[in-house]
Order: structure tokens, then sequence, then C-alpha cells
């Protein structure tokens, strides 16, 4: 029982902290609609896409990138929310979590989740905007994709939160987001296939399939069909754990305390 | 209440806590002095779980720190020396969310942090953000939110850092009552006019415990000269 209430508690807090920053919101939201209108726009003329699974027939390149735009965002949120980690250890707050009577892998489970929450909100306003815009995806994959965006938000969010922890200063955070987020998402699959990458560089192909981004928009894009992409799913969810146990060892007392702060 | 044995501590090659031992009873109150780098902090933040390290033991309400965390966790209210208040939420909400860290929730929840702000007189504050807040009602706030879940053992970490010399005096009486009652206190500061001679002192330099004993001892102590070097660096 104690376990919910802190996961509410916490849940709550971060929901409560978004809404307050509706700059954030806002800024969450502009990024992937300027790539959509603009770039999407520009770019539709340049690449042609042949059919490719899970669509059955040719698509327009704004359709195509609806799900890379999704990650776009649950991957910016996750730095996001890491960013207030790194903010929350500046300002104290962490030490206060951190003294609550509960396993601190579920206290981090918790921002996570935390984290996760404020995503969806995210995605879900953005692809309501797509559809105002035009861009149709079967009904039934707002409902299907739900849970790939909370396992590729649990991705992003843990992958935040394993650099919050050995990220010491805000300062140095601006850096490896440069460093993170756009080679993550420039060496994915979210703004061209695959198949069109290895057309160009073999290597930059292997990059991208090595990059757990690609699969998380990839269970994005089968999941917003209707489709279950399954090695999308397992690589997706194994490099969440995988970032989530590292966050855990990072935030470890006894590792901490070599750093010399929480 | 608190037994600490062993408590070695290192930053990077630095060392900052070099060999503490001490017990403190039930009800006792522990004023723990030193300047500033003596280690209080560090000292502070093993003894609420925050760093650790292999070699020490620590036991706080009999329940060892590393095998029984919550309820040695659950046994302490702290005080730290920085600020850990949300500053766009306001004092309940402040004190909602420490209490739901706790596990408490509902009537229980309420009745506690209706206590807590009657005592600490924060009651016509409880709506107002803290980031309006003057520093002694953030410092009270926060001792409100430390004793919420009635803690056996209050630390408290330079907790009147900053505050004119009656909202200091206000604090360092009403911990004192605290104790009285039988709280355990532990309360870390390098200004010793918020020591009292009945109170039981450790001393702090260097990283190591240079003094253990009643403070109106202190002064028959070799190591006199010790305090009035901490009061000149106030």
């Amino acid at each position: 029982m104690t376990y919910i209430v802190v996961l509410m508690a916490i849940t709550k807090r971060e929901a409560f902290r978004f809404l307050q920053q509706k700059g954030r919101f806002v800024s969450a939201l502009v990024r992937p609609l300027v790539w959509l209108f603009v770039f999407a726009a520009g770019f539709r003329a340049a690449l042609g896409l042949s059919i490719m699974p899970p669509y059955q027939t040719y698509i327009q390149y704004e359709t195509y990138i609806v799900p890379g735009l999704c990650g776009m965002i649950l991957l910016f949120n996750g730095m996001q929310s890491s960013f207030s980690l790194i903010y929350d250890r500046e300002m104290g707050s962490m030490k206060l979590l951190f003294t609550s009577p509960l396993p601190r892998w579920w206290l981090l489970l918790c921002k996570l989740i935390g984290s996760v929450f404020v995503s969806l909100l995210q995605v879900y306003v953005f692809l309501f905007i797509t559809f105002l815009y035009g861009i149709r995806i079967p009904e039934i994959g707002y409902l299907t994709a739900f849970p790939a965006f909370i396992v590729a938000g649990f991705l992003m969010g843990s992958l935040g939160l394993f650099l919050s922890s050995f990220i010491r200063q805000l300062e140095n955070f601006a850096g490896v987001m440069n460093f993170i987020i756009f080679p993550m998402f420039f060496l994915s699959s979210a703004l061209y296939p695959l198949w069109k990458m290895s057309e160009s560089s073999k290597l930059l192909h292997d990059i991208c399939v090595l990059n757990p981004f690609t699969h998380a928009v990839e269970l994005i894009r089968f999941a917003l069909y209707g489709q279950w992409n399954s090695s999308a799913f397992l690589i997706t969810m194994c490099a969440a754990i995988v970032f989530f146990g590292l966050a855990e060892w990072g935030y470890n007392p006894t590792k901490v305390s070599k750093k010399g702060n929480i | 209440m608190i037994s600490v044995r062993n408590l070695d501590y290192f930053y990077g090659q630095k060392k900052a806590l070099n060999h503490v031992n001490f017990d403190i009873d039930a009800g006792e109150f522990c004023a723990l002095l030193g300047p500033n780098g003596a280690g209080k902090s560090t000292l502070f933040g093993m003894l609420s779980g925050l760093i650790a390290s292999k070699s020490s033991t620590i036991s706080l309400a009999g329940h060892d720190l590393v095998r029984d965390r919550k309820s040695a966790l659950a046994s302490l209210g702290i005080v730290f020396q920085q600020s850990t208040l949300d500053l766009d939420l306001s004092v309940l909400q402040n004190l909602k969310y420490f209490a739901a860290l706790h596990g408490l929730t509902g009537r229980l929840a309420h009745r506690q942090i209706d206590k807590a702000l009657d005592t600490l007189g924060l009651r016509e504050r409880i709506l107002e953000k803290v980031r309006t807040l003057n520093g002694g009602h953030r410092r009270r706030t926060e001792i409100a939110r430390a004793l919420i879940h009635q803690p056996a053992i209050l630390l408290l970490d330079e907790a009147t850092v900053g505050l004119d010399a009656e909202t200091r005096s206000n604090i360092t009486d009403y911990v004192h009552e605290l104790s009285a009652k039988g709280m355990t206190v532990l309360w870390a500061t390098h200004l010793t006019d918020e020591i009292r001679p009945s109170d039981r002192l450790l001393v702090l330099h260097r990283s190591s415990l240079l003094y253990d004993g009643q403070t109106s001892e202190f002064s028959s102590n070799p190591e006199v000269k010790f305090l009035e070097m901490t009061k000149n660096t106030e």
C-alpha cells in the first residue's frame, strides 16, 4: 500500500510540475509540429517511399514521420525529466525523496512512471493535432499504440535517469543532450526507413540498427497500425531494463559517496 | 537510539570522516559541533542513508540502516542544511507530499499535518507557496515536515543558518522541548550559543571525533581552544 501511495504522490507531483511549466508543454509540441509542418512538407518531394510494413499502400511522408515524431516527444521528455532530476538534486529535493523508507529502485521507478505519464499526455495531444492536420491512422491504432508508448517512454526515461545519475551539474547536461538526443534521433528510422539509409551508407544503416531508439520507433509504428513488432518490443524493453539497472547502480549510496553528493 | 560504528568516508582520496564512533540514547539532545568542512554534513548524509560506506555500521532506533533500511529511515526525521522544500508548492502541498513519501494518506496524514502546522505556528501560511515565505517560515515548514511521521529521531543539520537571533532561539527552544518529551535529537551547528550546558556535545574536527561528553565539562577539556576557534569562524 505504501508503495502505491508513494507512486501516486510522485506522479502527481510530476504532473503538477509539468502543468505549471506551460512553456515546456508548448515547446514539447512545437518541436515535432515544426518537423511535421515544415520539414516533412519539403522532404516529401525528395523522398520516395515504397510500400513497406506495416503500411499496406503508398503513404505520404507526413504519415511516415508521425511515429518518429512521437518517439521524438518521448525522447525529449525523457531527457527533460532527467534535467528535472538534476535540478532536484541541486535544489535538495532528491535528498528528501531518498530518505523515504522505501527501496531506492522503487523511488526511481516512481520518478520514471511519473515521467512516462507526462510523456503520454504530450504524445496524445500531438496525435490529436496530426489528426486535425489530416493524417489518418486506423482508430484502433490510438489504442494499440498505448502500450508501445509506455515501453518506449520507459526506455527514454530510463536513459535519462541513467544520465542524470552521473551528471553532476545542469551545465554538463546541455552538452550531453547534444551528444545523446540528436545522434539517437537522426541515426534511427524516425525520419527515413532503414532500407533508404542502407542505400547511402551501410555503416550508418548498421549504427541505426544498433540504436535502441530505432526499435522504439518501429514498435510505435507497427502498434499505430494495430500490429505487434515482437523484435522491436524485446529490444526496446531489454534496453530500457539495462538503462534502468544502470541508473539504479548510479544512484547506489555507496557509489554516490565517491562523487561527493547525491 | 543512534549507534554509529567505524564511520569512515572518502571523497575520492580525501578523507571526510575518520573512524567515528558514538551512541546517543533515547530522549537525548546531542549537539554536533564543528567548523565548516569538519564532516558534519557527511555524517548526516550517512545517518540518513544518502551515502554509505561498506565498512561502517549505523543503527537507528535499533534498526540497521543497511539490513533494515525501511524501519531505520521510518524512525528518522531530517532537516537538511540546504532547503529541500519544493518552492512551487504551497506549505500544505509540501507537507502532504512528504507525508505520502512515508506512506501517510487520508485522515491520518491530515491529523499529523494539522498537528505540525499548529505546533510550528504555520496555520495561516498553509496555502502560500514556499517561494513567498521568509527564511524563518521555510525552516519551520521543514521542521514541521520532519515531524509529520512521528519519528523517534530528529536530525537537524545547521537548521538555523541564515535566521535572525529570535527565530534561532525559538527553534532551538522548540527542539529542546521535543527532546524533553523523549525524542532523540542530533543537532549539528557551528554556533556555540545554540548549545546548552546540559546538552551532550560531540565535536568533529578534521574528520575525527575530537570530544564526546557534556557541554558543561567541555571548557575543562584540553581541547577547549577549539571552541574559541569555532566562535571565531562566525
